[in-house]
């Protein structure tokens, strides 16, 4: 008998099979998978070096962290899916610092019996994502959990960026007088994602806006290096990261209704199901606030961008004891942009 | 968005604000029930009341069909949900309604009922279709323009024989809400309720027809203007209401005509008189008993009726003591005048119905006049 | 109350089935409840049913009196209403 070195190991079946417990379970079966997935598309020197951690050095300055769990359902939707979502979410928390994203790691709790095919579609879009983006991943982590017990995948990842020097950015730093800028349509991103839910179908064009805004803030830091706040409004939309900002910053915000720019196909969705843009989730836009004078340069900075060709400055933060965002309507009425009630559900009434 | 954005012009709203203003009598008050909550939320999310001279009291009316579901019925919703195997459709707008023991059908969806949210009632037809072996049950609410589509969802059922389909019906009708305000004591007798005139129902009135509300102009001496959805066809309705407290008239007139007629839908009517007949009484959270006001699906449909195939009792259940919904449903009292307004009772914490509809009058309240409460104390303390 | 919009049918794909179109957005609903509907008809939309057909000509004459709201009115109300040509309005009465 053959007792060899050069036995046959039968490669995972990317085509047909399922994950189960045996991937999770620390055997062969899971160093395979990690193998012929996760190190053959992540591909970097870190990994390479088959250890429990990555080790980098660090230059000069404060470090930034950040961390997000990925559990969007459906997993893939026009314009993006679970991967590529999950690198450029974490990516955008770090640059909202200033900071240059550096490093990213991922876990993955995977559910017994989602189909390989679908992970390894995941896996490559991340995969593309990060190398997009010149942000590796250099820590990773699977486990599996019993049928029933996951919906499908869950990924949570975790990014570092160093923030250069004199560069401070932070949700309290907005001033009456500043203004609010948003470097896109708002609401994309919701709407993709809502077409595809269940007994809601309705077509559209509209695909998510996910992106890597890195790029941008780089751009809009060397307009503009005094920026008092940055922020991506993803879960609750525009309207909750105003919210937060004005509340965290102490100070209230009137912004213009007409100045916001939607994509008109995202308006008439949101008609159909009775659902507020402002309420709707980005993964692509950023929120900026700058003293006024920065403003005009910081504007033309996002629009000469690929990323922010729609910005738009919106509103103004003002003095305002209760931090209420209010909002010039575009019919001539004021009314506020309060906080988010819940999940925003489609209503009949 | 065409008829659509043509009716949200700041332009032309500034147009009719002004003659709103210039005919406003300054001498008088003019106390305005819209009783639709999709009039209501049109105010709050364009911020109506700032374009309206100060003379203009815009009261909320009851015309919300999930703040009028009494807590009784979404229990039995519950109820129906929690049996095993089945699944309960719902429109969405009811899932966070507080019913007993702290559930809503949101919190029984997540201890594991099969609660589905549709868009339409033929989405709860073909999940029956879609599932031979368990039953299915249509969460059906609504005012007279939600009944129709219920209609049809049953008799579709009954073409495609269906043995595991039916409506759990909670179709309320709206003359019969109008008349209960204009009976109660606060507006006949007591005049604690000054009630000039209504902004009618947009979209039910598309189905029922301008003719059910003359009636009420006749016998109670109001004027009845229907108004389209859209904040222009509110203010127009608004000068055409001050026009006739002016003028002394109280007819029925019609903003919305590119809509409605006074007949109505002939036949989104005749298919509901077909599948449904009233009920004697019904009771209205906040308004209690109210006569035929309400309907159920007729016995010739009963094997689509959910009360008939599942033996429902209804069990009446008293509103939170501190709750007053009821009140401000009938106009009597104002959100503000609620004790437990934007303390313990918030959106995110509804112990009422009105705070739990984006168009009930508390939400809408905490969401708009909340701030132009804090606004007024801010300058009054200046 | 009444989530309902203003759409236009674009295709009749199937019986009582029209594909309507608001801004982009396509969705199939219900014809079930109205008779007598072209593709170019703009329907109200409820639920997924059209619940009536838009007359565009009603809809241009609310507009227009709209637009007149400034013009009409006072103690000519009931003409105004009606869209007649009228005089334009006396001035307001009573400032402060």
């Amino acid at each position: 008998m053959n007792s060899g070195r050069d036995h046959y190991v039968r490669p995972v079946d990317f085509k047909h099979g399922h994950v189960d417990m045996t991937h999770g379970g620390g055997g062969r079966a899971m160093a395979q998978l990690i193998d012929e997935l996760f190190l053959r598309e992540f591909d970097n020197e870190w990994l390479r070096q088959g250890n429990d951690q990555a080790a980098f050095d660090v230059g000069a300055g404060r470090m930034v962290m950040a961390t997000d769990s990925h559990v969007v359902s459906p997993l893939f939707f026009p314009g993006g899916d679970i991967g590529c979502l999950s690198v450029h979410g974490t990516i955008n928390d770090v640059a909202m610092s200033g900071a240059a994203p550096l490093y990213l790691a991922a876990g993955f709790v995977l559910e017994e019996g989602f189909p390989l095919a679908d992970l390894k579609r995941i896996v490559a879009s991340m995969a593309a994502a990060s190398r997009a983006a010149r942000v590796p991943v250099i820590a990773g982590d699977t486990k599996v959990v019993e049928r029933g017990k996951g919906d499908g995948v869950f990924i949570t990842t975790t990014g570092v960026g160093i923030v250069p020097p004199g560069i401070h950015i932070a949700g309290d730093r907005a001033q009456p007088g500043d203004r609010i800028l948003v470097s896109g349509t708002i609401g994309d991103h919701g709407v993709a994602i809502m077409s595809l839910r269940e007994n809601l179908t309705f077509e559209t064009t509209i695909t998510s806006d996910t992106a890597a805004l890195h790029g941008l803030v780089a751009a809009m830091i060397a307009a503009a290096p005094g920026i008092h706040c940055l922020r991506d409004p993803t879960r609750g939309g525009l309207a909750t990261t105003l919210n937060e900002l004005a509340r965290q910053s102490g100070c209230g915000m009137v912004i213009t209704e007409q100045r916001i720019p939607v994509q008109p196909q995202v308006n008439a969705a949101c008609e159909f199901l009775g659902l507020d843009p402002l309420y709707v989730a980005n993964e692509g836009k950023l929120v900026a606030i700058c003293a006024a004078e920065d403003a005009d340069r910081l504007l033309a900075a996002m629009r000469a961008h690929p990323l922010g060709r729609n910005a738009a400055t919106i509103g103004e933060v003002i003095i305002d004891p209760h931090h209420f965002v209010q909002m010039d309507t575009s019919f001539g009425g004021r009314r506020i942009v309060d906080w988010l009630t819940g999940e925003q559900l489609p209503r009949i009434c | 968005m065409k008829y659509v954005d043509e009716f949200r012009d700041g332009a032309l709203a500034r147009k009719v604000a002004a003659a709103i203003a210039a005919e406003a009598r300054p001498s008088r008050r003019y106390n305005l029930m819209e009783f639709c909550g999709g009039h209501t939320h049109a105010i709050s999310r364009y911020g109506l009341a700032d374009l309206l001279p100060p003379g203009i009291r815009m009261i909320h009316g009851p015309g919300c069909p999930v703040c009028v579901l009494p807590i009784g019925r979404i229990d039995n919703a519950i109820a129906l949900a929690a049996r095993p195997g089945l699944i309960l459709c719902t429109y969405a707008d009811t899932m966070r309604v507080p019913a007993s023991k702290g559930l809503s059908l949101l919190k029984a969806k997540a201890r594991g009922a099969d609660i589905r949210m549709v868009y339409s009632s033929a989405d709860a037809v073909r999940i029956a279709q879609e599932h031979p072996d368990r039953e299915v049950v249509f969460f059906a609410i609504g005012f007279e323009t939600t009944t129709p589509p219920t209609a049809v969802a049953i008799l579709r059922a009954q073409e495609l024989s269906l043995a595991n389909f039916s409506v759990f019906c909670n179709h309320v009708l709206t003359p019969a809400a109008i008349g209960n305000i204009l009976e109660s004591k606060e507006v006949r007798e007591l005049g604690t309720l000054p009630l000039d005139g209504f902004i009618g129902p947009a979209h039910v009135s598309t189905v029922i027809g301008s003719q059910p509300y003359e009636y009420f102009a006749e016998e109670y001496q109001r004027p009845v203007v229907i108004a389209g959805f859209e904040p222009l066809d509110v203010m127009q309705a608004i000068l055409m209401l001050v026009r006739q407290l002016n003028d002394g008239r109280a007819e029925v007139e019609n903003e919305f005509t590119r809509a409605v007629t006074r007949d109505g839908n002939a036949k989104a009517k005749a298919l509901v008189a077909e599948v449904f007949e009233l009920r004697r009484s019904f009771e209205w959270r906040g308004l209690g008993e109210v006569p035929y006001s309400a309907l159920k699906v007729k016995a010739a449909y009963a094997a689509f009726d959910a009360e008939a195939r599942y033996a429902i009792t209804y069990r009446s259940v008293p509103d939170n003591k501190a709750c007053e919904c009821g009140a401000i449903l009938r106009g009597v009292k104002e959100p503000s005048d609620c004790r437990v307004f934007g303390t313990v009772c918030t959106p995110e914490n509804p112990i009422g119905s009105c705070m739990v509809s984006s168009e009930g009058a508390c939400a809408a309240h905490y969401t708009y006049g909340r701030w132009k409460d804090a606004a007024v104390i801010a300058a009054a303390t200046a | 109350m009444c989530l309902a919009i203003p759409a236009r049918v674009v295709a009749l794909p199937a019986l009582d089935v029209a594909r309507i179109d608001l801004g982009g957005v396509q969705k199939e609903i219900s014809l079930a409840l109205v008779e007598d509907v072209r593709i170019g008809d703009y329907v109200i939309v409820h639920v997924g049913y059209a619940l009536t057909k838009l007359d565009p000509e009603e809809a241009e004459r609310t507009l227009a009196m709209m637009g007149e709201a400034g013009l009409l009115g006072g103690d000519d109300g009931g003409a105004a209403a009606a869209g007649t040509a009228a005089t334009p309005a006396p001035a307001a009465e009573g400032a402060e």
